[in-house]
C-alpha cells in the first residue's frame, strides 16, 4: 500500500475518523499531566525563581510554532510537485494552529522577559525572527482567503510557506547563528552542560509531547474540515452547471 | 494546593491564562467550524439528492 493513497479525500476521511478518538485520548494522557505536572509540583529554580514554570507553556508553543511552519512547508511541496490535494489542504488547516503558537511563544515570552530581563521586547534576532513568523502567518491564512479559486491559492500559498521557511529556520537558530541578543539557547539540549535538570525535563517533555497530540488531533478535525468545504464548492459549481 | 510564586505570581498567572485562553479558542473556533461546515455539506447533498 502507498502513502499517497491517503491524498485520495475518501481514503483520509476513513482513516482520520478512525485514528480521531485515539488521537484525543493520546492528547488528554499526555497535556494535562503534563502541563499540571509542570504547574503544580515543580519546585522553584535557582536562575530563574517561580518564572520557571513559563517554561511548560513557552517552549511547547515555541517548539511547535516553528514545527507546524516545517509541516505545511512538506505539505505544500508535496501539493507543487504532485498535487495532491488532501496536502494543500492539510497545510491551509495547520496555519492558524501555528499562528496561535507564535503567539502564545511572542506573550508568553515577553510576561517572561519582563521581570527577567527588564523588559517586555528587545529587537533580538531570535524575537525578531518569531515575530516575522507570526506575520507570515497572518500573510499565509490572508492568502487562502483572499483568493477564490482553490488550485491557484494552494499555489500561491505554497510558494508563500517557501518563502516563509527561511524565518521558520531563523526563528529556531537566529540564538547560534548570531550569538547574541538576549534570549538564550536551547532549553533541551543533548549536551549535558545546556541540558536543564531532570526534575523540570521529565514534565516539560511531557507537556511538549502533550502539545504536539494536540496539534495532530487539531490538524485532522480541521482537514476534514476543508475536505467537506471543498467538497460544498465542488457541489455548488456542479449545480450551477446543471 | 496552589504553589507559592512571590513576586513572579502576575508573570506566571498571566502567561498560562493567556495561553489556556488561546488554546481554548482555538479548539472551540475547530469544533464549531467543523460542526457548520458539516451541516451545510449534508444539507448541500440533500437538496441535489431532492433535485435528483
Amino acid at each position: 500500500m502507498s502513502i499517497w493513497e491517503y491524498a485520495n479525500p475518501v481514503k483520509f476521511m476513513q482513516t482520520s475518523g478512525r485514528l480521531l478518538p485515539w488521537v484525543v485520548g493520546a492528547t488528554v494522557l499526555t497535556l494535562v499531566p503534563g502541563l499540571v505536572w509542570g504547574f503544580f509540583f515543580t519546585p522553584v529554580a535557582a536562575e530563574f525563581g517561580a518564572t520557571v514554570k513559563v517554561i511548560y507553556v513557552h517552549v511547547p508553543a515555541a517548539t511547535f510554532a516553528i514545527n507546524i511552519w516545517v509541516m505545511m512547508l512538506v505539505a505544500s511541496l508535496i501539493w507543487l510537485i504532485r498535487r495532491h490535494h488532501v496536502s494543500a489542504l492539510a497545510a491551509r488547516a495547520a496555519a492558524p494552529i501555528g499562528m496561535v503558537m507564535t503567539l502564545i511563544a511572542l506573550v508568553t515570552g515577553a510576561l517572561w522577559g519582563q521581570p527577567m530581563w527588564g523588559t517586555w521586547w528587545e529587537w533580538d534576532p531570535r524575537l525578531t525572527s518569531f515575530l516575522i513568523l507570526f506575520l507570515f502567518y497572518l500573510g499565509y491564512m490572508a492568502l487562502w482567503e483572499a483568493i477564490d479559486t482553490p488550485d491557484t491559492a494552494a499555489d500561491l500559498t505554497g510558494v508563500l510557506c517557501l518563502v516563509g521557511s527561511v524565518f521558520a529556520v531563523l526563528s529556531r537558530y537566529a540564538a547560534i547563528f548570531w550569538n547574541q541578543g538576549l534570549h538564550q539557547g536551547a532549553t533541551l539540549s543533548l549536551d549535558k552542560e545546556e541540558h536543564i535538570a531532570d526534575v523540570y525535563w521529565q514534565p516539560l517533555v511531557l507537556s511538549i509531547v502533550g502539545f504536539g497530540f494536540l496539534f495532530v488531533t487539531l490538524l485532522l478535525l480541521r482537514t476534514r474540515t476543508e475536505i467537506r468545504a471543498r467538497r460544498i464548492k465542488a457541489l455548488e459549481q456542479r449545480e450551477r452547471m446543471a | 494546593m496552589m504553589p507559592e510564586f512571590g513576586k513572579y505570581a502576575v508573570t506566571i498567572l498571566a502567561s498560562w491564562g493567556v495561553t489556556l485562553v488561546l488554546l481554548a479558542g482555538l479548539i472551540a473556533a475547530t469544533l464549531i467550524r467543523g460542526a457548520r461546515v458539516k451541516r451545510a455539506l449534508k444539507a448541500q447533498e440533500e437538496r441535489m439528492k431532492n433535485d435528483g
